[in-house]
């Protein structure tokens, strides 16, 4: 007899279920995954090359990587701010800020995107302000960072509200009783607590905002080199019918998208031995 | 404001050395502030925005927005698809986490990180991938053009990708709650003679159904509103593969902005509703895993 598959169980249903789910996932993901690896390997390399590091290719990576991680910045800032404010203070209506944190998540983007493009246009509700002062964000790539920022906001706020409510008050009383100031038990106690925390929402807030599409194209100009993102540069390429370079376009952003998520899961190990050691 | 704080927490701040001095005020509301501030200009105002923009010529503006036969048609297919692609979805949601929290078996790992590979990917690529299989130039291209069956500009590649974006948000509530809730109602009700399917339907569902209804309220928000990958595949045919947030962009690029903002404020209710959805099951004590 043949090695079993799975361990033997008294519940019913593994073939059912195991064969329903790889059948799902096969034609939904992995089959068009292989489309794209094979329509990108199929290019000559020179090609490929052509397409992914032509002038225009790259400063779509500029304003997508850039404003991403500008955004996921200020999102690590302000996300701090907004998680510490939810997690340790009361103030009127906090639990419905709390709720709204997620609006981001439900609100679809398009809608998301016009509704930015409005307030934050020349005559709009903050842009008229901010033209005052010489700022124009719509249209320009302080735009596609608002944008990003916005989506990316819940991530951080999310990872970090639980990894707060777990830094041990004892220690900071501890700490303030033995003369600690306030700058120093931020530093020294809460920052290496909820350190591992901020770099996942970082992570997870910058992949989000690399890949978005919806909300961004309204807000930015569409310029090519200067306002054009990588996914529209994509949708451009598909556009025009050449499936190979959208392609190309789009095997780099996967391999992106997964050194992110590996990244991702280096830093949870990193924080599990880290919690480890610290417990010793 | 000393009403609304519990009493035991009360009680801990007031006991606490150094909290109520001025400088500790200070900050507390300096953070307050910046924290309100941040969200109500980056939140709040798009959001009134939506709504001021929808009604700026009034009440018969709006509702008139909604008699035009193209809002109409957006409107209905973005239903049809919702209808179609969240009960497979929650099938499959259903299925997958049976499957992973309930046997041990190889390969496991690799499962869940394709069932998640949907929320790492740009929505974008996710309807390239449909576009590449099925488009013109793509691997079925030929076949499906020469039988005249359209997939991509069509309602079937519609579906296709919002199902591709979607199909996570079921599967990824229910696994980790199956997993905590453990399989000992399960193996009793087997081992006392019970049906597969009666155990399913009277055991495993009432336990879970908090976790599923909020990935499916999840997954719906998610399936009406998608627009980046549904935008790839559907060609952006009026009346025929357009779907409320396409139809938005339409209008909006058309300079129709209370037609635009008037679709919005349809979809931006309907997030509304799943965000209160939402916290009314986190309220009533279910706990995200």
């Amino acid at each position: 007899m043949r090695e079993r598959f799975h361990q033997p169980s008294v519940l019913p249903g593994f073939g059912l279920t195991f064969g329903f789910t790889t059948f799902f996932l096969s034609a939904l993901v992995l089959l068009p995954l292989a489309a794209l690896v094979l329509m990108a390997g199929s290019m000559r390399w020179a090609d490929f090359v052509r397409v992914v590091l032509s002038a225009r290719a790259l400063g779509s990576y500029r304003l997508s990587f850039g404003a991403s991680f500008l955004a996921a910045v200020i999102n690590l800032v302000f996300g701090f701010i907004i998680a510490w404010s939810l997690v340790r203070y009361e103030f009127p209506a906090r639990k419905l800020v709390d709720a709204l944190i997620d609006m981001p998540f439900a609100l679809p983007t398009a809608v998301s995107g016009i509704a930015l493009t409005t307030v934050f246009a020349q005559n709009g509700w903050l842009g008229r302000y901010l033209a005052l002062a010489g700022i124009q964000v719509a249209y320009t790539w302080i735009g596609v960072t608002v944008a990003l920022t916005l989506i990316g906001m819940p991530f951080m706020v999310r990872t970090l509200q639980p990894a707060l409510a777990e830094v041990q008050r004892d220690l900071e009383d501890a700490a303030e009783t033995l003369g600690a100031g306030r700058a120093y038990v931020l530093r020294r106690i809460i920052l290496p607590t909820v350190l591992p925390a901020m770099l996942t929402g970082f992570t997870l807030a910058f992949a989000r905002a690399v890949g978005e599409y919806g909300s961004v194209i309204f807000i930015a100009g569409n310029l090519p080199m200067k306002t054009e993102i990588t996914p529209l540069l994509i949708v451009i390429h598909l556009q025009e019918f050449d499936y190979q370079g959208a392609a190309a376009l789009g095997a780099v952003m996967l391999v992106m998208s997964f050194v992110v998520l590996l990244t991702i899961n280096l830093i949870h190990a990193w924080g599990r031995r880290r919690v480890v050691a610290t417990a010793r | 404001m000393a009403a609304r704080v519990p009493v035991a927490l009360r009680d801990e701040l007031a006991t606490r050395p150094g909290r109520d001095t001025m400088l500790a005020v200070l900050v507390r509301w300096v953070l307050i502030a910046v924290s309100l501030a941040f969200l109500a200009s980056l939140l709040l105002a798009p959001l009134a925005t939506v709504f001021a923009v929808a009604f700026e010529h009034g009440w018969r503006a709006y509702v008139e927005t909604f008699a035009d036969a193209d809002t109409r048609d957006a409107v209905r297919l973005t239903l049809i698809t919702a209808a179609v692609v969240v009960p497979l979805n929650t099938v499959f949601g259903l299925a997958a986490s049976w499957c992973i929290a309930k046997f041990e078996f190889k390969g496991k790992s690799f499962l869940v990180t394709l069932i998640d590979l949907p929320l790492a990917v740009s929505p974008v690529i996710s309807g390239m991938l449909f576009v590449l299989l099925f488009g013109l130039q793509g691997w079925f291209g030929e076949w499906l053009e020469d039988h005249g069956i359209s997939i991509i500009f069509a309602l079937p590649g519609i579906m296709l990708a919002t199902m591709f974006v979607t199909f996570p948000y079921v599967a990824r509530e229910l696994i980790p709650l199956m997993q905590q809730l453990g399989n000992d109602e399960e193996e009793a009700a087997i081992t006392m003679g019970a049906g597969a399917w009666i155990t399913f339907f009277r055991v495993t569902l009432p336990k879970v159904r908090w976790g599923l209804i909020y990935g499916v309220i999840l997954c719906n928000a998610r399936a009406m509103g998608e627009f980046g990958a549904v935008s790839v595949v559907s060609g952006h045919i009026r009346g025929l593969t357009n779907t409320m947030p396409l139809h938005i962009e339409i209008l909006y690029n058309e300079y129709n902005f209370v037609g635009a903002f008037a679709v919005a404020s349809l979809l931006t209710l309907l997030a509304l509703l799943t965000l209160t959805i939402k916290t009314l099951l986190e309220r009533a004590g279910y706990q995200r895993r």
